[in-house]
């Protein structure tokens, strides 16, 4: 497709005999954000390191804006911004000057320089802090750093490697909507890693799953969620009690609901039903419960967040270590 | 966004201002080399070592000029270069000029050099850095320059300062040829600091912790200073026929070639050489010399020419070392894997 904007194509890379990652197929479309996800060891760095040129891969193809970044690095670089896991700063300078640093290796000029790097500094939100040495600066603070650092070269493609790593709830936040703020006003495309499903799921318009060096599955949330659930992807939580206040019984449940049709399974978790069907039967259900006299306390419907997802493949998959 | 530009007064940060609002693009590499010079200089590692090295300056500069009326007789063939004694002579107590910096200049090239790479690497910034649009030899050549220029400056206003102070001490203006060797003594000089450097930033790309390489750097220089010379002497000892006076000249010869051969490995002994010959203008032969080559000869000074003649192949010796430390850090920086951190 003529749209991609990063294409890989039988990626391995290999450390010894140890396989990092493994015949990796995966196509970025332009503009789209797009979450690797997978747990720590799962290949993705190196995967972003070969996107950069910063390694070299054992064999396969990797394409950035049409470019191959193992022999054509300073090209790729010039339109691809990264961010490091974990980056770092030079400490004893401030802010302002690690950004006009950058952008002057940019072969930008002092002034444009200077006037970019403050417009970016503003933009992260980092106004204040312009003068203080990056040595003082929190995680949170950091990582906005880095991302202005990252948009210093008004790049095409961006790369974040675990960008939230280390940062507390809130600063994840608004860090993410500040990612999707910025790539949707400049039109950018995004890649970024991360262990944490939340956050993916909250911004991105497409997931990779990333196990062992494999990419188990792509796609968005839904798609993703259709195909591992198949013929039952509803879960509906619900708690009842009998009008004496006791519990129900697993029996008595299912002697309620045996006239409710598409419920493909019913388990007791504690002290909430667990009932697996095949199509949106909520109103359904809550109705044969009413009617039957037992209390219904709580019902809620289970969205198939990332969560899981991840779960359910890392089951599926022997990735007991 | 006025406010963001007052920045504090130092002069360190006006000069940076200048250099920002500057509107021209400057060269990338350039960039980088600004940065390290301006890195090294601020540095209380740098303060120290200018203070060192001002120091011993300062008392074999003291030592020569209390030993000048005994060092200068009139009978002396060298008795023209009177300036350049201020480099060479002492009384035995501390060491001339020329030898402390044969002495200290390792350590200058080393602890400029030894955490080059694997600082930035443990800082996180090497990735970053490496994410621009830069060749990656950039940042090792820039690194090497930016200390090269540092080391340059300090050497070359160290020499004029000694120059400076001796003339005013001993009232005898220098010859241009006293003052062009010099200038020569101070090239070499950069050269041997610069394969140092060279070579502990070899160990800066090897290893990843400062500590470790700056200890290898600190191994090498100890090594070549103190234990090679014992080796080498060892080597001779034990391949000497125990008898020597059954040696025949053309044996005797070939061991003492043998001897000067291994010599001149160790990079510290073709400095001494080196810096001797362009000191001592009455130095006329580095090799051994036979009694039917000395006989006949007038003593007598050489002329600057001939003395850059024989020093020749150490200076090249010294800058092929360096080369040799640049083309392993090539080797293992090029194309490894760049991990954050």
């Amino acid at each position: 497709m003529a749209d991609n904007i990063i294409e890989l194509a039988g990626l391995t890379k290999m450390y010894d005999s140890f396989t990092a990652v493994d015949h990796l197929n995966l196509n970025i479309r332009k503009g789209e954000i797009f979450g690797l996800l997978g747990p720590n060891g799962a290949g993705k760095s190196t995967t972003i390191l070969m996107m950069m040129g910063l390694t070299e891969p054992t064999s396969g193809m990797v394409k950035v804006c049409g470019l191959n970044p193992t022999t054509s690095p300073i090209d790729v670089k010039k339109k691809v911004g990264y961010l490091p896991e974990d980056v770092g700063f030079y400490d004893d300078r401030t802010g302002l000057e690690n950004l006009v640093y950058t952008a002057r290796l940019n072969s930008l000029s002092g002034k444009e320089s200077q006037i970019k790097a403050m417009q970016l500094i503003e933009r992260v939100g980092l106004t204040e802090a312009a003068h203080k040495k990056t040595g003082k600066y929190s995680r949170g603070m950091r990582q906005r750093l880095g991302l202005a650092d990252v948009l210093i070269k008004s790049p095409e493609v961006i790369i974040l490697d675990e960008p939230t790593l280390g940062i507390d709830p809130k600063g994840v936040k608004e860090f993410l909507e500040l990612i999707v703020k910025l790539s949707r006003e400049e039109g950018l495309t995004v890649l970024f890693s991360s262990h944490h499903l939340h956050q993916v799921q909250q911004v991105c318009d497409r997931v990779g799953l990333f196990v062992k060096g494999n990419l188990l599955a792509e796609g968005d949330i839904q798609s993703l969620s259709a195909k591992l659930y198949g013929n039952s992807p509803y879960i509906i939580e619900i708690e009842v009690s009998e009008d004496n206040g006791s519990l129900v019984t697993e029996e008595r449940l299912k002697n309620i609901l045996k006239e409710v049709k598409n419920i493909t399974h019913i388990k007791l978790n504690g002290d909430k039903f667990q009932i697996d069907c095949s199509a949106d039967i909520t109103a359904g259900i809550a109705r044969a419960i009413v009617q039957s006299g037992a209390g219904l306390h709580s019902m809620s419907k289970k969205e198939f967040g990332l969560d899981d997802i991840y779960y359910r493949y890392f089951e599926g998959g022997e990735t007991n270590e | 966004m006025n406010n963001s530009f007052s920045l504090n007064n130092s002069w360190i940060t006006k000069a940076q201002k200048w250099f920002n609002n500057d509107d021209k693009v400057l060269h990338p590499f350039w960039t980088i080399v600004y940065k390290e010079i301006a890195d090294h200089v601020r540095s209380w590692r740098f303060i120290i070592l200018i203070g060192i090295i001002a120091l011993t300056c300062f008392g074999s500069m003291y030592t020569a000029l209390a030993n000048f009326d005994k060092a200068v007789k009139s009978s002396d063939p060298e008795g023209g270069f009177f300036f350049l004694k201020l480099f060479t002579i002492s009384d035995g107590s501390m060491p001339p000029f020329f030898v402390f910096i044969g002495f200290l200049g390792p350590l200058l090239g080393i602890s400029l050099g030894f955490d080059a790479i694997n600082s930035e690497q443990n800082r996180g910034t090497l990735s970053r850095i490496m994410a621009q649009p830069i060749p990656r030899d950039f940042v090792l050549n820039a690194k090497f320059v930016g200390a090269l220029i540092v080391i340059s400056v300090m050497l070359l206003s160290l020499a004029l300062l000694t120059m400076g102070v001796g003339l005013i001490m001993i009232g005898i203006p220098p010859t241009f040829e006293e003052f062009m060797r010099v200038m020569f003594f101070v090239a070499i000089s950069i050269v041997y600091v610069a394969f140092w450097l060279n070579l502990s930033i070899f160990f800066s790309v090897r290893f990843r912790q400062p500590a470790t390489s700056a200890l290898s750097g600190i191994a090498a220089w100890l090594f070549f200073t103190i234990f090679y010379v014992l080796i080498v002497k060892l080597i001779i000892n034990m391949s000497m026929p125990s008898q020597k006076m059954m040696m025949m000249p053309q044996q005797a010869q070939g061991f003492e070639g043998l001897k000067i051969f291994l010599m001149r490995l160790a990079p510290n002994q073709l400095f001494s050489e080196a810096t001797s010959t362009i000191l001592m203008p009455t130095i006329r032969s580095l090799g051994p010399l036979t009694m039917e080559q000395q006989y006949g000869s007038l003593p007598g000074a050489l002329p600057l020419g001939q003395s850059l003649i024989l020093i020749w192949p150490q200076v090249i010796g010294l800058i092929a070392a360096s080369l040799l430390c640049f083309v392993l850090s090539y080797v293992s920086f090029m194309r490894r894997e760049i991990r954050s951190r």
